[in-house]
């Protein structure tokens, strides 16, 4: 009898420790989530004004020339993250890695320094460091070039995508250089040091001995870096004061879902756009878990 | 092998690298900070440090704090006030409640508890743009659109928490503990209080510390919920600033500094803390 009554007093503790994550969590999750199905049929002027028109927000999505460079811009961005930033934060997470190194806690905290900056404050900063004449950057080329017509270089709005890149590159290097330096961290030392002995070079070693005890790492910084990346709205937003820049050269995805649902008040279309990045982001995901089961095999 | 002159050379280069890689990096900071302190019209005639007079040639007296009385009476310490309010809130209401569920996931048997973990897994992998626009709608049918009500409460219950919770719980948290404490005649209450959160406090102290940075640099839920500008956070008010004061280099920059400066500083002081908390747990455990 009695150990009927505790279970019960448990399981009454049990949902009300719960209580206040579920009730915010089916509010402001499980019910938008559904919604988002439902909004993406409907054509709305703002809120609460919809139209259903079922599947014609998706043909006007693929067929809708603005939205196609949106995808274009946010994938060369995620791929230049990618091929530029991740190999320097591999390179100086090795870098710091090496044991009689001096000073490795103040360069690594150097390097990770911009992340404390956040976002929308680096995008504030890169802002006005590219502006032209007045901007450090151009500043900066201009006097070690001795060449003042540096000055005139416009960063934001002929080389848009070359800002972005170099802002986030400032911005993210220190950040994954963390993950590297903890995965470099794992490798087996006594692995190292037979290799060392059987006279290994340098690169032998990086192919034989680092790289397979990092891929783990390596692939999981990779998707974070891709998730990252198709999701940037803040930077560009901000760079380019909410419009896609001439041309939409800058124009993101989220941006572009931002512009048509807050801007414009269409939020079917938005939501249309959104399980779009959605699907892509999931459908990236799902390779991650494939590569790493693959490797797991392997092993 | 190599020979001890060629390791000193790379030492050297391997130093020579990384130094102007740091100086890269710090230079922006330097140059915010005097950019804040110059008047309009010196922007243009040096990179950093007005020409001058004064010692190492740089005119110390053209430096001036007027950029940030500007800021001043434009009210931004209103702003100011307002981000540390929406961080610290969230930081706080969101920890106890990821910590609490956490909990109940990871040690107590109910009906329905898998599948609430499934779906709270299920969670994480839903980006968080898909649901700016039913969000929106679903603000605006409640009423709650520009209050700090609409702002907060969709934040305080990330799924990602739960997860690091429940994970935390499992690996740092003991049945043999928890059997110990009931046969002593602990409530469940004062299990979670007195015997659980002590245990996991290098995840309350890193979660919280995420959950603070994260609301103070987020943008775009403040950008969508709130509309009045008193009510604003740091980050969209320094956004619309840009907005109407483009060319006013002074202005923005000092904005910067005083966005940036209570959050450099809050993870510089807690770092150590941090360490010490995880490294204290690990003797521990």
């Amino acid at each position: 009898m009695r150990s009927g009554e505790i279970d019960r007093s448990r399981v009454v503790f049990s949902w009300a420790m719960l209580a206040p994550f579920l009730a915010l969590f089916i509010i402001f999750v499980v019910y938008p989530l559904i919604q988002s199905a439902f909004l993406a049929a409907n054509q709305t002027f703002g809120p609460g004004t919809r139209t259903y028109v079922g599947t014609k927000n998706f043909q006007l999505l693929f067929s809708d020339p603005v939205f196609w460079k949106s995808i274009w811009n946010t994938f060369i961005y995620a791929l230049g993250s990618l091929f530029i930033q991740l190999p320097i934060a591999f390179l100086l997470a090795l870098a710091l890695n090496s044991r009689k190194l001096r000073g490795k806690g103040i360069y690594r905290l150097i390097f990770f320094s911009p992340q404390l900056m956040g976002l929308v404050f680096v995008s504030i900063l890169g802002a006005l460091a590219f502006e032209k004449r007045a901007g450090l950057v151009n500043q900066a080329i201009a006097f070690i070039t001795q060449n003042p017509k540096y000055l005139e270089i416009d960063w934001l709005q002929q080389h848009v995508m070359a800002t972005l890149i170099l802002i986030s590159l400032w911005l993210y290097v220190g950040f994954n250089m963390i993950y590297f330096l903890a995965a470099l961290q794992s490798v087996d030392r006594s692995l190292m040091e037979a290799a060392e002995i059987d006279g290994a070079s340098a690169w032998g070693k990086l192919r034989h001995v680092i790289f397979p005890s990092v891929k783990p790492v390596a692939t999981f910084v990779v998707l974070l870096s891709m998730i990252g990346s198709l999701q940037l709205f803040e930077l560009p937003y901000i760079l380019l004061e909410g419009s896609g820049g001439p041309g939409n050269r800058g124009l993101t995805i989220v941006m572009y879902l931002y512009q048509n649902g807050f801007d414009l008040g269409d939020l079917g279309y938005a939501s249309a756009i959104g399980w779009v990045l959605a699907l892509i982001l999931i459908g990236l995901a799902l390779v991650q878990v494939k590569l790493t089961r693959a490797q797991e095999v392997g092993q | 092998m190599t020979s001890p002159g060629k390791r000193s050379v790379n030492k050297w280069l391997l130093h020579a690298v990384l130094a102007v890689l740091a100086v890269i990096t710090l230079i922006p900071y330097l140059w915010l900070i005097i950019a804040s302190l110059k008047g309009q019209d010196d922007f243009f005639s040096a990179i950093f440090f007005p020409p001058g007079d004064g010692p190492l040639g740089i005119g110390w007296d053209k430096l001036t704090l007027n950029n940030y009385r500007e800021l001043y009476e434009l009210g931004f310490q209103k702003n100011l006030i307002n981000s540390v309010f929406y961080s610290a809130t969230t930081a706080l209401f969101a920890t106890l409640i990821c910590a609490a569920t956490g909990f109940v996931l990871a040690k107590h048997r109910f009906r329905g508890r898998n599948l609430i973990t499934l779906v709270v897994l299920g969670a994480l992998i839903v980006p968080p743009t898909l649901l700016l626009a039913p969000g929106y709608e679903l603000l605006y049918d409640i009423g709650l659109l520009d209050t700090a009500w609409g702002l907060l409460l969709p934040l305080l219950a990330p799924a990602f928490g739960v997860f690091l919770f429940r994970q935390a719980v499992i690996q740092s948290v003991p049945d043999e503990l928890l059997e110990a404490a009931r046969i002593d005649g602990c409530s469940e209450w004062s299990i979670f209080f007195i015997v659980v959160l002590p245990l996991v406090r290098p995840m309350i102290g890193a979660f919280m510390l995420i959950t603070f940075l994260a609301m103070w640099n987020n943008f775009i839920s403040p950008q969508i919920v709130l509309q009045s500008a008193e009510k604003q956070p740091l980050s969209v008010a320094i956004s619309q600033l840009r907005g109407v004061y483009k060319t006013d280099y002074g202005l923005l920059t000092a904005a910067t500094v005083v966005s940036v400066l209570p959050v450099a500083a809050l993870f510089l002081i807690l770092q150590k803390q941090f360490i010490s908390g995880l490294t204290s747990g690990a003797v521990k455990g």
